[in-house]
């Protein structure tokens, strides 16, 4: 008990004081996740909507294997990704691995499928109340998909931050694809992990404060907007 | 604003709708010409909404033919519309929702909103042209609907018992507009069980029955004279089913 107060100490203590080290882990952090995040969110939004609105053959067997993908383990995509990375592997002549640039590869490939799987969700519950007037103006599947797509856009906020908190917290894909190299592919998970295993406890500590408050924060955030949303525009 | 050839007349021939392994529609045909409002009238699960739905084109008939006279323009719109008896309005402006079916007909931006504009007050919503559409009243929001629909200039326009939730004020505004879309020169196919709107509005009936057309008349000689049992006893308020 005494050392987890004194370690909760010395990370506010680190917090306050904004320590270089800490600052540096967390914005690179933010930058792998949020670049991830970023690419998930281009290619999952038009991706869940397409099959929300589209009749093909296989779209069943397309959507259980996207709702599935939402649980890809994040050190199997690491491992898959480090095989396709590493120097003998087919993209190993872009010497992406052990660079931030493989982080955000990995993690956009985990997070892609629950943007996808959740926008799907969304935009077809939208689909099934709009389908009919929208087919009746002529409106094209594109077009549709565009329109459900801005209709829900509230909800979408939601999906993607779904996308960023499963980013900002695995530690399993960054740590095989990153290596957690100080100053240059540490980021927070990954540093919690080493400083716990180091017995560095404050900077563990410090970290793991600094990612909760800003999952909590942005979900909260995500809350209000919707929550506002819904109320003025019904 | 209208194809140089007309949509109508639409024919529909030995037309059935099946769902569910139950018939729907069972062998339909009949035509439909310029000019009179047609209301289709009958009981509930008669059919009226599906016979609706597949001459709009919402639904592919099981089996016989439906077809215009002339191929539907596929730029610039559809020359049809629908209202559906719960109006579907998308999370914008009541302006943007009347200038979205514009939009997907591909009117430009210049043209959108000063139509739409003209729309809204026509039907008396110029004063909540800026309003969420969701968040207006059934009534306003069917208004909407019928703006959205009338700005296209349709040749035919479908409505779905578009008054059913609502109360007398809202479907006698309802009702004004219905008719100055058909004063405008659309054809009118609407389906309700409200007699006494059929009364006010239709110039023929199609009365419906177990997905047949049980008989189609002129609306005076409907309403004094019924040619088929079953609409006797459904214009007398007995239940048919």
């Amino acid at each position: 008990m005494e050392t987890i107060a004194a370690a909760l100490r010395d990370a506010g203590r680190m917090m306050l004081a904004l320590d270089p080290a800490l600052v540096e882990i967390v914005l690179l952090s933010l930058r792998v996740s949020l670049t991830a995040v970023l690419v998930a969110t281009l290619v999952g939004l038009p991706l869940g909507a397409a099959i929300a609105v589209r009749r093909f053959p296989g779209r069943r067997a397309v959507v259980i294997v996207l709702n599935a993908l939402m649980g890809l383990p994040p050190v199997v995509v690491g491992l898959v990704v480090y095989l396709l990375l590493s120097r003998s592997g087919p993209l190993g002549e872009l010497g992406l691995l052990f660079t931030p640039g493989a982080m955000i590869i990995a993690q956009a490939i985990l997070i892609t499928p629950i943007i996808a799987a959740l926008a799907r969700q969304a935009v077809e519950d939208a689909w099934r109340e709009y389908q009919e007037q929208l087919r009746s103006l002529g409106a094209r599947p594109a077009q549709s998909a565009l329109t459900l797509l801005w209709d829900t856009k509230f909800s979408l906020v939601t999906t993607v931050l779904a996308g960023f908190g499963r980013a900002a917290a695995e530690v399993g894909a960054v740590m095989i694809v990153g290596g957690n190299i100080d100053g240059v592919t540490r980021v927070m998970t990954t540093a919690i992990a080493l400083e716990t295993s180091k017995g560095d406890l404050p900077l563990a500590l410090g970290l793991g404060v600094v990612l909760v408050t800003i999952v909590l924060a942005l979900n909260a955030a995500a809350y209000l907007v919707k929550e506002t949303a819904q109320r003025r525009y019904g | 604003m209208r194809a140089p050839t007309s949509l109508l007349p639409l024919t529909l021939e030995r037309v059935c709708f099946e769902a569910g392994g139950r018939r729907i529609i069972d062998d339909v045909s009949l035509t439909l010409e310029r000019g009179a409002r047609t209301v289709i009238l009958g009981p509930n699960g008669a059919g009226k909404s599906v016979l609706l739905r597949l001459c709009h084109g919402l639904l592919a008939p099981t089996s016989g033919r439906i077809a215009w006279s002339a191929r539907e323009r596929t730029t610039g719109g559809r020359a049809q519309a629908m209202v559906f008896q719960r109006p579907v309005m998308l999370r914008r402006s009541a302006l943007a929702n009347v200038a979205y079916g514009l939009k997907v007909a591909g009117v430009g931006a210049t043209e959108r909103d000063a139509r739409a504009r003209a729309a809204l007050e026509r039907v008396g919503l110029t004063h909540l042209a800026a309003r969420p559409a969701r968040v207006l009243s059934g009534g306003e929001q069917q208004r909407l609907a019928l703006a959205r629909a009338w700005t296209l200039n349709p040749e035919v326009l479908f409505l779905d018992e578009p008054t059913a939730n609502l109360d007398p004020g809202a479907t006698h505004e309802i009702e004004a507009a219905i008719q100055a879309i058909h004063a405008g020169g659309t054809k009118i196919v609407m389906v309700t069980h409200n007699l006494g709107q059929a009364r006010r509005i239709a110039d023929e009936i199609l009365f419906l029955h177990n997905g047949r057309i049980a008989e189609r008349a002129s609306a005076v000689r409907f309403f004094t004279a019924p040619g088929c049992p079953e609409a006797a006893a459904f214009l007398k308020g007995e239940l048919l089913w």
